[in-house]
């Protein structure tokens, strides 16, 4: 971890209609941290990381990418959408998929070529799905249409990494696969922020935490800051962290 | 005329030629763009569109008075794409769901287009009549210059298919993910629409406001049976709607009191049936004798592991067995039995039967297999 800041976020209000979804954001991410963002269902994580990657349009406030706006640096930034959010049943196959990582580099109306595939290829093999590389994507399951995601944000060869429940629905297997290839991006002195549902394992796979619940509750370290105090805060319940003692 | 003749006549008569042309291209456009709105699930989208046309092509007659195909279709274009539009901004700035935007901005582009239509025909004017072959279409109106007009469309319709071929897939798949690669997706979904209405447009004189939509869709729907790649997909849709539109043509040419538009849509229908059923991945057809199939050999080897589990409490494997015990087991029948005995795992003597060395092998490996799974 240096002491440079990867993602800067100011002020940031988002609103569906009339009810906001995110209140008054204010979040500093280090660059070489591997960030969890909690917090209960409706508390705004998929909007954050949607506001800051420029799909949803802010009410009010500013997201930087190394101190530029993210139009700028969007070849630093590479996104894993919720496996949920797209029809599995497109007439594709998982190498097609993976090959789309490339396309926000090559531009308008430019084909992918050999290099590109090349990427693509080298990418399926870092998420073990090399031998599945011309399935058809409804024919994989869960796990590995995961990995497929993930390899796709591979393939962009970014800086920041953000990923929407990458863990989701996923076997113990895949799991681990997934957060193997996190931690080896952090190694390689990457940014990885990654929206977590699940709070037993945050203190194990990642090293910083922003808790959320339409208003920021606290960011930071998580030796520091994960603990029951900020838990309570952010799900309104007494919650007791099991695993850190 | 019979069909044979057709075939003879459609290189040699111009006419024929002509509508034969026109509905090919016709359905070989729309089967193109169909496959997109049908994967962008917005095969609703073609019916309103097609309906939204109408009012078009009765106020372009209001204003202009004449009854000129192309000035027409201009007509219907506008209209069309304000309907369009319209659609994208109730579902985007209102809580409405799509297929309420849709129906409402159907219903009200073609009642208000059937008002007008009602109007002009009440006109002292003689040359109204006719107009109202926009609603179910008539091809045998369709004259040299649509034929170009129509491949003129189609041509540049490919090429941009091409140029933004990668584009225009990226945006079916994920378009949120295309964002943020920097992808102007708006544009790009614009571009799409903006085709599909030109589409159904150029189709309208041919098939007809009601019957417009199956163009759209049913080339698509039965071409996505067949193939798991986009560019199979398209392909193969653009061909089933070129088929549909010669063979709808050849038809109702050769059956004097059959009008086109409609035999089209039914060819087109009969492409979708075909596929649904005999398609070898996703045709209901070969999903039901895998199915079947699966039971079968689930039930013989799980009538062969019981007999296993009885055979291997004893020294020799192949000491026979009552065939009653077998009735204990929910999984047996006697057709079971006689295919274990066809593939040389069982032989039978009177009420009798016996496991033979092979059905032994294959059992114990079926068995170990099982519990390796359970694992």
């Amino acid at each position: 971890m240096s002491n440079k800041i990867a993602v800067q976020v100011d002020d940031l209000t988002v609103a569906y209609n009339y009810k906001p979804v995110l209140w008054d954001i204010d979040l500093e991410i280090p660059e070489g941290v591997l960030m969890a963002i909690v917090g209960p269902n409706g508390a705004g994580k998929s909007t954050l990381i949607k506001s800051i990657l420029g799909i949803l349009k802010p009410i009010a406030g500013s997201v930087s990418i190394y101190g530029k706006s993210y139009n700028k640096q969007r070849s630093l930034v590479a996104y894993v959408p919720q496996k949920g959010s797209v029809d599995w049943d497109f007439p594709t196959t998982a190498l097609d998929v993976v090959m789309m990582g490339t396309y926000g580099s090559l531009g308008w109306i430019k084909r992918p070529r050999q290099k590109q595939k090349k990427a693509a290829l080298e990418a399926l093999e870092k998420v073990g799905m090399l031998p599945f590389k011309n399935r058809q994507i409804s024919q994989l399951s869960g796990g590995q249409q995961q990995r497929i995601f993930l390899a796709r944000a591979l393939v962009q060869d970014a800086s920041i990494y953000f990923m929407d429940e990458p863990f989701q629905g996923v076997d113990a297997t895949t799991e681990i696969a997934i957060i193997n290839i996190l931690k080896e991006l952090r190694k390689a002195g990457k940014t990885v922020i990654v929206v977590h549902h699940d709070l037993q394992t945050v203190p194990e796979y990642f090293d910083w935490v922003t808790f959320l619940n339409v208003k920021k509750i606290a960011t930071g370290p998580v030796k520091d800051i994960f603990n029951d105090d900020n838990l309570t805060k952010t799900y309104g319940i007494n919650y007791k962290v099991s695993i850190q003692e | 005329m019979d069909i044979r003749e057709y075939f003879s006549l459609v290189f040699s008569d111009y006419t024929l030629r002509t509508i034969t042309l026109g509905t090919a291209i016709l359905g070989a456009v729309t089967g193109m763009l169909g496959s997109f709105a049908v994967l962008r699930k917005q095969s609703l989208l073609g019916d309103a569109i097609s309906h939204a046309a109408l009012p078009g092509i009765a106020i372009s007659f209001l204003i202009t008075g004449t009854k000129d195909s192309n000035t027409l279709l201009l007509g219907a274009l506008v209209s069309g794409l304000i309907g369009t539009f319209w659609i994208r901004g109730i579902i985007t700035k209102t809580h409405l769901k799509s297929d309420t935007a849709l129906g409402l901005i159907l219903s009200l582009f073609f009642g208000f287009g059937m008002l007008l239509l009602t109007f002009i025909q009440k006109q002292p004017n003689a040359n109204q009549a006719g107009l109202d072959k926009y609603l179910f279409g008539q091809a045998a109106t369709l004259v040299e210059s649509d034929v170009w007009m129509m491949a003129g469309v189609t041509g540049i319709c490919l090429f941009v298919l091409l140029l933004f071929w990668k584009e225009f897939k990226i945006l079916l798949f994920d378009k949120d993910y295309a964002k943020t690669l920097g992808f102007n997706t708006k544009t790009i979904d614009i571009l799409i629409t903006s085709f599909i209405v030109l589409a159904i447009v150029l189709g309208l004189q041919t098939v007809g406001v009601v019957l417009m939509s199956a163009m759209l869709l049913a080339p698509a729907a039965a071409a996505r049976q067949w193939t798991n790649s986009l560019a199979t997909m398209v392909f193969l849709a653009a061909l089933f709607g070129a088929f549909s539109g010669v063979f709808g043509t050849a038809i109702s040419a050769s059956q004097n009191n059959l009008s086109t538009g409609p035999v089209i849509v039914l060819v087109a229908a009969v492409f979708v049936f075909v596929s649904f059923i005999f398609s070898p991945s996703r045709g209901l057809l070969f999903k039901q004798i895998r199915f079947i199939k699966n039971r079968r050999d689930l039930q013989l080897h799980k009538t062969l592991a019981f007999m296993y589990n009885i055979a291997e409490t004893h020294d020799d494997i192949s000491h026979p067995h009552e065939i009653k015990i077998l009735n204990n087991f929910q999984g047996f029948t006697k057709g079971t039995l006689k295919k274990l005995v066809e593939k040389n795992y069982v032989t039978l003597e009177g009420s009798t039967w016996s496991l033979t060395n092979e059905g032994f092998k294959s059992a114990s490996n079926l068995y170990n297999q099982l519990t390796k799974n359970d694992e």
